[in-house]
Protein backbone atom coordinates (compact mmCIF):
# COMPACT_ATOMS: atom_id res chain seq x y z
CA UNK A 1 0.00 0.00 0.00
CA UNK A 2 1.40 3.46 -0.82
CA UNK A 3 2.87 5.54 1.98
CA UNK A 4 2.62 9.33 2.09
CA UNK A 5 4.49 12.02 3.97
CA UNK A 6 2.10 14.67 5.29
CA UNK A 7 4.20 17.75 6.12
CA UNK A 8 2.90 20.68 8.12
CA UNK A 9 4.42 24.06 7.46
CA UNK A 10 4.33 26.89 9.99
CA UNK A 11 5.84 30.34 10.59
CA UNK A 12 9.61 30.53 11.13
CA UNK A 13 9.02 33.05 13.91
CA UNK A 14 7.42 31.22 16.79
CA UNK A 15 5.57 32.62 19.80
CA UNK A 16 6.05 31.20 23.32
CA UNK A 17 3.27 28.83 22.22
CA UNK A 18 5.06 27.51 19.18
CA UNK A 19 3.13 28.16 15.97
CA UNK A 20 0.07 29.32 17.94
CA UNK A 21 -0.89 32.80 19.09
CA UNK A 22 -2.14 31.89 22.57
CA UNK A 23 -1.83 29.11 25.08
CA UNK A 24 -5.52 28.24 24.64
CA UNK A 25 -5.11 27.98 20.86
CA UNK A 26 -2.08 25.74 21.33
CA UNK A 27 -3.82 23.43 23.79
CA UNK A 28 -6.88 23.15 21.55
CA UNK A 29 -4.76 22.29 18.52
CA UNK A 30 -2.79 19.72 20.54
CA UNK A 31 -6.01 18.10 21.75
CA UNK A 32 -7.48 17.97 18.22
CA UNK A 33 -4.22 16.65 16.74
CA UNK A 34 -4.01 14.00 19.46
CA UNK A 35 -7.55 12.87 18.68
CA UNK A 36 -6.73 12.80 14.96
CA UNK A 37 -3.62 10.67 15.64
CA UNK A 38 -5.67 8.22 17.72
CA UNK A 39 -8.13 7.90 14.85
CA UNK A 40 -5.28 7.26 12.36
CA UNK A 41 -4.02 4.45 14.60
CA UNK A 42 -7.51 2.99 15.07
CA UNK A 43 -8.15 3.00 11.30
CA UNK A 44 -4.78 1.45 10.46
CA UNK A 45 -3.34 4.44 8.55
CA UNK A 46 -0.75 5.53 11.11
CA UNK A 47 2.94 4.81 10.52
CA UNK A 48 4.66 7.62 12.43
CA UNK A 49 4.11 11.24 13.45
CA UNK A 50 6.03 13.91 15.31
CA UNK A 51 6.57 17.64 15.68
CA UNK A 52 9.89 19.42 15.16
CA UNK A 53 11.73 21.96 17.30
CA UNK A 54 11.90 25.37 15.68
CA UNK A 55 13.85 25.79 12.44
CA UNK A 56 16.57 27.97 14.04
CA UNK A 57 17.73 24.90 16.02
CA UNK A 58 18.64 23.09 12.79
CA UNK A 59 22.18 22.53 11.46
CA UNK A 60 23.24 21.64 7.95
CA UNK A 61 26.11 19.24 7.35
CA UNK A 62 27.91 18.74 4.02
CA UNK A 63 29.95 15.56 4.25
CA UNK A 64 30.86 15.31 0.59
CA UNK A 65 34.32 16.84 0.96
CA UNK A 66 37.32 15.61 2.92
CA UNK A 67 36.08 17.21 6.13
CA UNK A 68 32.39 17.67 6.96
CA UNK A 69 31.26 21.33 6.85
CA UNK A 70 28.66 22.31 9.42
CA UNK A 71 26.54 25.47 9.16
CA UNK A 72 24.02 26.85 11.57
CA UNK A 73 20.33 27.14 10.66
CA UNK A 74 17.92 25.36 8.33
CA UNK A 75 18.80 24.28 4.77
CA UNK A 76 16.66 27.02 3.22
CA UNK A 77 15.96 30.41 4.73
CA UNK A 78 12.21 30.92 4.47
CA UNK A 79 9.28 32.59 6.17
CA UNK A 80 7.69 29.18 6.72
CA UNK A 81 9.32 25.92 7.73
CA UNK A 82 8.48 22.28 8.25
CA UNK A 83 6.99 22.12 11.74
CA UNK A 84 5.88 18.51 11.96
CA UNK A 85 4.79 15.54 9.89
CA UNK A 86 2.90 12.32 9.63
CA UNK A 87 3.82 9.20 7.71
CA UNK A 88 0.66 7.38 6.72
CA UNK A 89 -0.23 4.32 4.72
CA UNK A 90 -3.34 4.70 2.53
CA UNK A 91 -4.82 2.81 -0.43
CA UNK A 92 -4.75 5.82 -2.76
CA UNK A 93 -4.37 9.59 -3.02
CA UNK A 94 -8.07 10.29 -2.44
CA UNK A 95 -7.83 8.70 1.01
CA UNK A 96 -4.50 10.47 1.71
CA UNK A 97 -6.01 13.85 0.75
CA UNK A 98 -9.06 13.28 2.94
CA UNK A 99 -6.82 12.43 5.93
CA UNK A 100 -4.57 15.42 5.18
CA UNK A 101 -7.62 17.70 5.27
CA UNK A 102 -8.57 16.34 8.69
CA UNK A 103 -4.98 16.70 9.93
CA UNK A 104 -4.81 20.25 8.58
CA UNK A 105 -7.97 21.20 10.45
CA UNK A 106 -6.71 19.55 13.66
CA UNK A 107 -3.25 21.16 13.74
CA UNK A 108 -4.29 24.49 12.11
CA UNK A 109 -1.78 24.41 9.29
CA UNK A 110 -1.47 23.68 5.59
CA UNK A 111 -0.40 20.13 4.83
CA UNK A 112 1.71 18.95 1.89
CA UNK A 113 0.94 15.41 0.71
CA UNK A 114 3.80 13.60 -0.96
CA UNK A 115 4.10 9.94 -1.86
CA UNK A 116 7.16 7.95 -0.86
CA UNK A 117 9.14 6.43 -3.65
CA UNK A 118 8.18 2.86 -4.43
CA UNK A 119 10.28 -0.07 -5.68
CA UNK A 120 8.62 0.35 -9.12
CA UNK A 121 9.45 4.04 -9.27
CA UNK A 122 13.05 3.31 -8.24
CA UNK A 123 13.34 0.72 -11.01
CA UNK A 124 12.19 3.30 -13.56
CA UNK A 125 14.86 5.74 -12.37
CA UNK A 126 17.53 3.08 -12.86
CA UNK A 127 16.35 2.52 -16.41
CA UNK A 128 16.38 6.25 -17.05
CA UNK B 1 -14.85 -1.11 -49.79
CA UNK B 2 -13.78 2.26 -51.19
CA UNK B 3 -10.79 4.08 -49.71
CA UNK B 4 -13.13 6.88 -48.54
CA UNK B 5 -15.35 4.40 -46.73
CA UNK B 6 -12.32 2.96 -44.95
CA UNK B 7 -11.15 6.46 -44.03
CA UNK B 8 -14.59 7.26 -42.66
CA UNK B 9 -14.60 4.05 -40.64
CA UNK B 10 -11.16 4.89 -39.21
CA UNK B 11 -12.19 8.43 -38.31
CA UNK B 12 -15.41 7.18 -36.74
CA UNK B 13 -13.56 4.47 -34.80
CA UNK B 14 -11.09 7.03 -33.46
CA UNK B 15 -13.93 9.31 -32.33
CA UNK B 16 -16.17 6.61 -30.92
CA UNK B 17 -13.82 3.93 -29.65
CA UNK B 18 -10.58 5.61 -28.54
CA UNK B 19 -11.75 6.49 -25.01
CA UNK B 20 -13.30 3.05 -24.55
CA UNK B 21 -10.10 1.27 -25.62
CA UNK B 22 -7.84 3.43 -23.42
CA UNK B 23 -10.22 3.14 -20.48
CA UNK B 24 -10.59 -0.64 -20.58
CA UNK B 25 -6.83 -1.10 -20.90
CA UNK B 26 -6.19 1.31 -18.05
CA UNK B 27 -8.46 -0.75 -15.81
CA UNK B 28 -6.86 -4.02 -16.79
CA UNK B 29 -3.19 -2.98 -16.69
CA UNK B 30 -3.39 -0.29 -14.00
CA UNK B 31 -1.19 2.02 -16.02
CA UNK B 32 -2.17 4.97 -18.22
CA UNK B 33 1.07 4.95 -20.26
CA UNK B 34 0.60 1.33 -21.23
CA UNK B 35 -3.05 1.98 -22.08
CA UNK B 36 -2.30 5.08 -24.17
CA UNK B 37 0.63 3.54 -26.08
CA UNK B 38 -1.17 0.28 -26.77
CA UNK B 39 -4.31 2.10 -27.96
CA UNK B 40 -2.19 4.27 -30.27
CA UNK B 41 -0.46 1.15 -31.64
CA UNK B 42 -3.79 -0.58 -32.25
CA UNK B 43 -5.10 2.41 -34.22
CA UNK B 44 -1.85 2.46 -36.23
CA UNK B 45 -2.37 -1.23 -37.07
CA UNK B 46 -5.95 -0.43 -38.13
CA UNK B 47 -4.72 2.31 -40.46
CA UNK B 48 -2.36 -0.21 -42.04
CA UNK B 49 -4.64 -3.23 -42.21
CA UNK B 50 -8.23 -2.09 -42.70
CA UNK B 51 -7.65 -0.82 -46.27
CA UNK B 52 -6.51 -4.36 -47.25
CA UNK B 53 -8.44 -6.63 -44.88
CA UNK B 54 -11.62 -4.56 -44.77
CA UNK B 55 -13.21 -2.88 -41.75
CA UNK B 56 -13.99 -5.45 -39.02
CA UNK B 57 -17.66 -6.12 -38.19
CA UNK B 58 -17.14 -4.77 -34.68
CA UNK B 59 -14.35 -2.16 -34.91
CA UNK B 60 -14.42 -1.44 -31.16
CA UNK B 61 -13.90 -5.08 -30.18
CA UNK B 62 -11.18 -5.47 -32.83
CA UNK B 63 -9.32 -2.39 -31.52
CA UNK B 64 -9.61 -3.47 -27.88
CA UNK B 65 -8.36 -6.98 -28.67
CA UNK B 66 -5.46 -5.65 -30.76
CA UNK B 67 -4.54 -3.07 -28.13
CA UNK B 68 -4.69 -5.67 -25.36
CA UNK B 69 -2.29 -7.91 -27.33
CA UNK B 70 0.07 -4.97 -27.84
CA UNK B 71 -0.01 -4.19 -24.13
CA UNK B 72 0.68 -7.81 -23.18
CA UNK B 73 3.56 -7.99 -25.67
CA UNK B 74 5.03 -4.88 -24.17
CA UNK B 75 4.70 -6.06 -20.58
CA UNK B 76 6.18 -9.49 -21.47
CA UNK B 77 9.16 -7.79 -23.09
CA UNK B 78 9.69 -5.68 -20.01
CA UNK B 79 9.12 -8.59 -17.65
CA UNK B 80 11.77 -10.64 -19.46
CA UNK B 81 14.20 -7.77 -19.33
CA UNK B 82 13.60 -6.95 -15.69
CA UNK B 83 12.59 -10.38 -14.51
CA UNK B 84 9.47 -8.84 -13.08
CA UNK B 85 7.50 -12.03 -12.88
CA UNK B 86 4.73 -10.69 -10.73
CA UNK B 87 3.57 -8.41 -13.50
CA UNK B 88 3.64 -11.26 -15.98
CA UNK B 89 1.52 -13.25 -13.58
CA UNK B 90 -1.11 -10.51 -13.66
CA UNK B 91 -1.53 -11.18 -17.38
CA UNK B 92 -3.03 -14.57 -16.69
CA UNK B 93 -5.49 -13.05 -14.25
CA UNK B 94 -8.34 -12.35 -16.62
CA UNK B 95 -9.72 -9.38 -14.79
CA UNK B 96 -13.41 -9.53 -15.73
CA UNK B 97 -14.99 -6.30 -16.97
CA UNK B 98 -17.14 -4.69 -14.27
CA UNK B 99 -20.93 -4.51 -14.84
CA UNK B 100 -21.82 -2.05 -17.60
CA UNK B 101 -24.01 0.32 -15.58
CA UNK B 102 -23.67 4.00 -16.48
CA UNK B 103 -21.62 4.84 -13.40
CA UNK B 104 -19.39 1.78 -13.84
CA UNK B 105 -18.37 2.72 -17.36
CA UNK B 106 -14.58 2.60 -17.67
CA UNK B 107 -14.60 5.88 -19.57
CA UNK B 108 -16.09 7.66 -16.60
CA UNK B 109 -13.27 6.40 -14.36
CA UNK B 110 -10.82 7.64 -16.96
CA UNK B 111 -12.43 11.11 -17.05
CA UNK B 112 -12.37 11.41 -13.26
CA UNK B 113 -8.72 10.38 -13.16
CA UNK B 114 -7.76 12.90 -15.87
CA UNK B 115 -9.66 15.69 -14.08
CA UNK B 116 -8.37 14.88 -10.59
CA UNK B 117 -8.06 18.03 -8.42
CA UNK B 118 -4.49 17.11 -7.42
CA UNK B 119 -3.37 17.74 -11.03
CA UNK B 120 -2.73 21.24 -12.39
CA UNK B 121 -5.58 22.69 -14.49
CA UNK B 122 -3.34 22.63 -17.61
CA UNK B 123 -2.52 18.97 -17.03
CA UNK B 124 -6.21 18.11 -16.53
CA UNK B 125 -7.11 19.71 -19.85
CA UNK B 126 -4.22 18.06 -21.69
CA UNK B 127 -4.83 14.59 -20.26
CA UNK B 128 -8.56 14.77 -20.95
CA UNK B 129 -8.02 15.78 -24.58
CA UNK B 130 -5.35 13.08 -25.08
CA UNK B 131 -6.71 10.09 -23.17
CA UNK B 132 -10.47 10.68 -23.47
CA UNK B 133 -10.62 12.83 -26.61
CA UNK B 134 -7.96 10.98 -28.58
CA UNK B 135 -6.27 14.17 -29.83
CA UNK B 136 -2.56 13.80 -30.54
CA UNK B 137 -0.02 15.61 -28.38
CA UNK B 138 0.80 17.78 -31.42
CA UNK B 139 -2.86 18.78 -31.82
CA UNK B 140 -3.22 19.68 -28.16
CA UNK B 141 0.02 21.66 -28.23
CA UNK B 142 -1.22 23.62 -31.27
CA UNK B 143 -4.56 24.29 -29.58
CA UNK B 144 -2.87 25.83 -26.55
CA UNK B 145 -0.05 27.53 -28.43
CA UNK B 146 2.80 25.68 -26.76
CA UNK B 147 5.63 23.60 -28.21
CA UNK B 148 4.82 19.95 -28.76
CA UNK B 149 7.76 18.97 -26.52
CA UNK B 150 6.42 21.20 -23.73
CA UNK B 151 2.96 19.64 -23.95
CA UNK B 152 4.50 16.17 -24.11
CA UNK B 153 6.47 16.85 -20.92
CA UNK B 154 3.40 18.24 -19.18
CA UNK B 155 1.44 15.07 -19.93
CA UNK B 156 4.34 12.79 -18.98
CA UNK B 157 4.73 14.58 -15.65
CA UNK B 158 1.00 14.34 -14.96
CA UNK B 159 0.93 10.61 -15.72
CA UNK B 160 4.00 10.12 -13.50
CA UNK B 161 2.19 11.89 -10.66
CA UNK B 162 -0.94 9.76 -11.16
CA UNK B 163 1.24 6.68 -10.83
CA UNK B 164 3.56 7.79 -8.02
CA UNK B 165 0.88 9.40 -5.86
CA UNK B 166 -1.63 6.60 -6.58
CA UNK B 167 -4.39 8.82 -7.92
CA UNK B 168 -7.20 6.27 -8.07
CA UNK B 169 -8.82 5.03 -11.25
CA UNK B 170 -12.45 5.03 -10.20
CA UNK B 171 -15.66 6.98 -9.91
CA UNK B 172 -15.42 9.03 -6.68
CA UNK B 173 -17.41 8.20 -3.55
CA UNK B 174 -20.99 9.50 -3.42
CA UNK B 175 -20.05 12.28 -0.98
CA UNK B 176 -17.32 13.65 -3.27
CA UNK B 177 -19.24 13.17 -6.51
CA UNK B 178 -20.89 16.61 -6.95
CA UNK B 179 -17.60 18.47 -6.40
CA UNK B 180 -15.69 16.09 -8.66
CA UNK B 181 -18.27 16.30 -11.46
CA UNK B 182 -18.05 20.05 -11.17
CA UNK B 183 -14.28 19.74 -11.66
CA UNK B 184 -14.83 17.70 -14.84
CA UNK B 185 -17.32 20.26 -16.18
CA UNK B 186 -14.83 23.06 -15.46
CA UNK B 187 -12.24 21.31 -17.64
CA UNK B 188 -14.72 20.88 -20.51
CA UNK B 189 -15.90 24.49 -20.19
CA UNK B 190 -12.29 25.74 -20.31
CA UNK B 191 -11.68 23.76 -23.51
CA UNK B 192 -14.86 25.17 -25.02
CA UNK B 193 -14.07 28.75 -24.04
CA UNK B 194 -10.56 28.53 -25.41
CA UNK B 195 -12.16 27.50 -28.68
CA UNK B 196 -14.87 30.15 -28.59
CA UNK B 197 -12.63 33.08 -27.75
CA UNK B 198 -9.22 31.82 -28.72
CA UNK B 199 -6.29 33.71 -27.23
CA UNK B 200 -3.22 34.74 -29.14
CA UNK B 201 -3.00 37.26 -31.97
CA UNK B 202 -1.89 34.66 -34.52
CA UNK B 203 -4.55 32.03 -33.90
CA UNK B 204 -8.00 31.91 -35.51
CA UNK B 205 -10.46 33.94 -33.45
CA UNK B 206 -12.80 30.96 -33.13
CA UNK B 207 -11.42 27.43 -32.99
CA UNK B 208 -14.16 25.09 -34.18
CA UNK B 209 -11.96 22.06 -33.53
CA UNK B 210 -11.85 22.88 -29.81
CA UNK B 211 -15.51 23.86 -29.43
CA UNK B 212 -16.49 20.70 -31.34
CA UNK B 213 -14.28 18.51 -29.16
CA UNK B 214 -15.64 20.10 -25.96
CA UNK B 215 -19.21 19.42 -27.13
CA UNK B 216 -18.37 15.81 -27.98
CA UNK B 217 -16.85 15.27 -24.51
CA UNK B 218 -19.78 17.06 -22.84
CA UNK B 219 -22.18 14.69 -24.62
CA UNK B 220 -20.16 11.73 -23.38
CA UNK B 221 -20.08 12.99 -19.78
CA UNK B 222 -23.81 13.69 -19.87
CA UNK B 223 -24.53 10.19 -21.24
CA UNK B 224 -22.48 8.66 -18.45
CA UNK B 225 -23.57 10.99 -15.69
CA UNK B 226 -26.87 12.73 -16.53
CA UNK B 227 -27.18 15.40 -13.84
CA UNK B 228 -28.85 18.82 -14.16
CA UNK B 229 -25.47 20.51 -14.42
CA UNK B 230 -23.98 18.16 -17.04
CA UNK B 231 -27.14 18.74 -19.10
CA UNK B 232 -26.88 22.48 -18.44
CA UNK B 233 -23.27 22.61 -19.65
CA UNK B 234 -24.10 20.72 -22.85
CA UNK B 235 -27.05 23.04 -23.52
CA UNK B 236 -24.89 26.10 -22.84
CA UNK B 237 -22.25 24.87 -25.30
CA UNK B 238 -24.82 24.03 -28.01
CA UNK B 239 -26.59 27.40 -27.73
CA UNK B 240 -23.25 29.22 -27.87
CA UNK B 241 -21.89 27.11 -30.72
CA UNK B 242 -25.11 27.72 -32.68
CA UNK B 243 -24.13 31.40 -32.99
CA UNK B 244 -20.60 30.68 -34.20
CA UNK B 245 -21.38 31.19 -37.94
CA UNK B 246 -22.50 34.77 -37.18
CA UNK B 247 -19.83 35.61 -34.64
CA UNK B 248 -16.96 36.80 -36.82
CA UNK B 249 -17.54 39.09 -39.81
CA UNK B 250 -16.08 38.61 -43.30
CA UNK B 251 -13.40 41.16 -42.34
CA UNK B 252 -12.41 39.17 -39.25
CA UNK B 253 -14.13 41.33 -36.71
CA UNK B 254 -16.07 40.09 -33.69
CA UNK B 255 -19.81 40.68 -34.17
CA UNK B 256 -21.76 41.37 -30.97
CA UNK B 257 -24.93 39.48 -30.16
CA UNK B 258 -27.05 42.55 -30.96
CA UNK B 259 -25.51 42.92 -34.43
CA UNK B 260 -25.36 39.27 -35.43
CA UNK B 261 -27.26 37.95 -38.47
CA UNK B 262 -29.67 35.66 -36.65
CA UNK B 263 -30.52 33.90 -39.92
CA UNK B 264 -26.99 32.46 -39.88
CA UNK B 265 -27.49 30.76 -36.51
CA UNK B 266 -27.60 26.97 -36.51
CA UNK B 267 -31.28 26.16 -35.93
CA UNK B 268 -30.68 22.45 -35.20
CA UNK B 269 -28.24 23.19 -32.40
CA UNK B 270 -30.61 25.82 -31.00
CA UNK B 271 -33.55 23.39 -31.05
CA UNK B 272 -31.45 20.75 -29.28
CA UNK B 273 -30.21 23.28 -26.71
CA UNK B 274 -33.72 24.58 -26.04
CA UNK B 275 -35.04 21.04 -25.54
CA UNK B 276 -32.27 20.36 -22.99
CA UNK B 277 -32.99 23.62 -21.13
CA UNK B 278 -36.74 22.79 -21.03
CA UNK B 279 -35.82 19.38 -19.60
CA UNK B 280 -33.70 20.84 -16.78
CA UNK B 281 -36.38 23.42 -15.92
CA UNK B 282 -38.98 20.62 -15.73
CA UNK B 283 -36.68 18.57 -13.48
CA UNK B 284 -36.19 21.51 -11.11
CA UNK B 285 -39.97 22.16 -11.10
CA UNK B 286 -40.53 18.50 -10.26
CA UNK B 287 -38.55 18.93 -7.05
CA UNK B 288 -34.99 18.32 -8.30
CA UNK B 289 -32.00 20.21 -6.90
CA UNK B 290 -31.89 23.97 -7.59
CA UNK B 291 -30.14 24.91 -10.86
CA UNK B 292 -26.38 25.50 -10.74
CA UNK B 293 -24.34 27.92 -12.82
CA UNK B 294 -24.37 25.94 -16.07
CA UNK B 295 -28.15 25.52 -16.05
CA UNK B 296 -28.60 29.23 -15.35
CA UNK B 297 -26.13 30.25 -18.06
CA UNK B 298 -27.85 27.87 -20.48
CA UNK B 299 -31.17 29.51 -19.61
CA UNK B 300 -29.69 32.96 -20.32
CA UNK B 301 -28.54 31.72 -23.71
CA UNK B 302 -31.93 30.16 -24.35
CA UNK B 303 -33.57 33.56 -23.80
CA UNK B 304 -31.11 35.17 -26.24
CA UNK B 305 -31.69 32.53 -28.89
CA UNK B 306 -35.50 32.64 -28.54
CA UNK B 307 -35.51 36.28 -29.70
CA UNK B 308 -35.91 36.48 -33.48
CA UNK B 309 -34.25 39.88 -33.45
CA UNK B 310 -32.11 41.62 -30.84
CA UNK B 311 -34.89 44.11 -29.99
CA UNK B 312 -37.19 41.27 -28.90
CA UNK B 313 -34.77 40.01 -26.22
CA UNK B 314 -36.45 39.54 -22.84
CA UNK B 315 -33.82 41.40 -20.82
CA UNK B 316 -35.90 41.40 -17.63
CA UNK B 317 -35.81 37.61 -17.65
CA UNK B 318 -32.07 37.62 -18.30
CA UNK B 319 -31.54 40.03 -15.40
CA UNK B 320 -33.59 37.73 -13.13
CA UNK B 321 -31.49 34.74 -14.19
CA UNK B 322 -28.31 36.69 -13.43
CA UNK B 323 -29.69 37.63 -10.00
CA UNK B 324 -29.98 33.91 -9.28
CA UNK B 325 -26.55 33.22 -10.78
CA UNK B 326 -24.94 35.83 -8.52
CA UNK B 327 -26.28 33.88 -5.54
CA UNK B 328 -24.75 30.62 -6.85
CA UNK B 329 -21.49 32.21 -8.03
CA UNK B 330 -20.82 35.60 -6.41
CA UNK B 331 -17.75 36.33 -8.56
CA UNK B 332 -17.11 39.80 -10.05
CA UNK B 333 -17.18 38.38 -13.61
CA UNK B 334 -20.76 37.18 -13.08
CA UNK B 335 -21.62 40.58 -11.58
CA UNK B 336 -20.19 42.23 -14.72
CA UNK B 337 -22.43 40.14 -16.98
CA UNK B 338 -25.41 40.90 -14.76
CA UNK B 339 -24.65 44.61 -15.18
CA UNK B 340 -24.92 44.24 -18.98
CA UNK B 341 -28.50 42.97 -18.54
CA UNK B 342 -29.15 45.70 -15.98
CA UNK B 343 -28.19 48.35 -18.55
CA UNK B 344 -31.02 47.13 -20.79
CA UNK B 345 -33.56 47.03 -17.96
CA UNK B 346 -32.64 50.01 -15.74
CA UNK B 347 -30.43 52.04 -18.08
CA UNK B 348 -26.67 52.56 -18.55
CA UNK B 349 -26.25 54.88 -15.56
CA UNK B 350 -27.39 52.25 -13.05
CA UNK B 351 -25.26 49.61 -14.78
CA UNK B 352 -22.15 51.82 -14.83
CA UNK B 353 -22.38 52.39 -11.07
CA UNK B 354 -22.40 48.60 -10.57
CA UNK B 355 -19.53 48.03 -13.02
CA UNK B 356 -17.33 50.74 -11.53
CA UNK B 357 -17.44 49.02 -8.14
CA UNK B 358 -16.04 45.73 -9.51
CA UNK B 359 -12.39 44.75 -8.87
CA UNK B 360 -11.68 43.76 -12.49
CA UNK B 361 -9.06 46.33 -13.50
CA UNK B 362 -7.02 43.78 -15.47
CA UNK B 363 -9.95 42.11 -17.30
CA UNK B 364 -10.51 43.24 -20.90
CA UNK B 365 -14.29 42.68 -20.78
CA UNK B 366 -14.57 45.03 -17.79
CA UNK B 367 -13.12 47.90 -19.85
CA UNK B 368 -15.09 46.94 -22.97
CA UNK B 369 -18.33 46.98 -20.96
CA UNK B 370 -17.47 50.32 -19.34
CA UNK B 371 -16.62 51.75 -22.76
CA UNK B 372 -20.02 50.80 -24.19
CA UNK B 373 -21.88 52.19 -21.18
CA UNK B 374 -19.88 55.45 -21.25
CA UNK B 375 -20.57 55.76 -24.98
CA UNK B 376 -24.30 55.41 -24.37
CA UNK B 377 -24.09 58.07 -21.67
CA UNK B 378 -22.38 60.42 -24.14
CA UNK B 379 -19.14 60.54 -22.14
CA UNK B 380 -16.87 60.26 -25.19
CA UNK B 381 -13.46 61.00 -23.67
CA UNK B 382 -13.90 58.46 -20.89
CA UNK B 383 -15.30 55.92 -23.35
CA UNK B 384 -12.21 56.32 -25.58
CA UNK B 385 -9.89 55.73 -22.62
CA UNK B 386 -11.86 52.62 -21.67
CA UNK B 387 -11.67 51.26 -25.26
CA UNK B 388 -7.90 51.80 -25.16
CA UNK B 389 -7.60 49.77 -21.98
CA UNK B 390 -9.81 47.01 -23.41
CA UNK B 391 -7.79 46.85 -26.65
CA UNK B 392 -4.53 46.69 -24.69
CA UNK B 393 -5.79 43.78 -22.58
CA UNK B 394 -7.67 41.72 -25.17
CA UNK B 395 -5.80 38.68 -26.54
CA UNK B 396 -8.29 37.87 -29.32
CA UNK B 397 -7.65 39.30 -32.79
CA UNK B 398 -11.35 39.57 -33.80
CA UNK B 399 -12.25 41.27 -30.55
CA UNK B 400 -9.42 43.77 -30.89
CA UNK B 401 -10.60 44.62 -34.41
CA UNK B 402 -14.15 45.19 -33.17
CA UNK B 403 -13.06 47.36 -30.25
CA UNK B 404 -10.77 49.41 -32.48
CA UNK B 405 -13.65 50.16 -34.86
CA UNK B 406 -15.94 51.19 -32.01
CA UNK B 407 -13.18 53.43 -30.68
CA UNK B 408 -12.74 55.10 -34.10
CA UNK B 409 -16.51 55.69 -34.38
CA UNK B 410 -16.29 57.91 -31.32
CA UNK B 411 -13.95 60.26 -33.19
CA UNK B 412 -11.23 62.21 -31.48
Amino acid sequence: MPQYLLSVYGPAERTPYGAYATKEAMLEAFADTGAFNDQLVADGYFVYANGLAEASTASVVDGQGDEPVVTDGPYLEAKEHLGGFWVIEAPDLDVALRLAAQGSKACRGKVEVRPFQTADGFQEHLEG
Amino acid sequence: MTPTAVDDALTRALREEWARVVASLARRFHDLDTAEDAAAEAFAVAVERWPHDGVPVNPGAWLTTTATRKAIDRIRREARREEKYEEAIRLRDDDPAPPRGAVEDDRLRLIFTCCHPALSPEARIGLTLRLVGGLTVAEIARAFLVQEATMGQRLTRAKAKIKAAAIPYRVPAEADLPARIDGVLTVLFLVFNEGYLASGPSSDPVRADLTGEAIRLARLVRDLCPTGETTGLLALMLLTEARRPARVSATGELVTLAEQDRGAWDRDLIAEGHALVRGTIADVAAGGPPPGRYQLLAAVNAVHTYAREAGETDWAQIATLYDRLVRVDPSPVVALNRAVALAEVDGPEVALAVVDALPLESYHAFHATRAELLRRLGRGAQARAAYDRAIALSGNAAETAYLARRRVQLGR
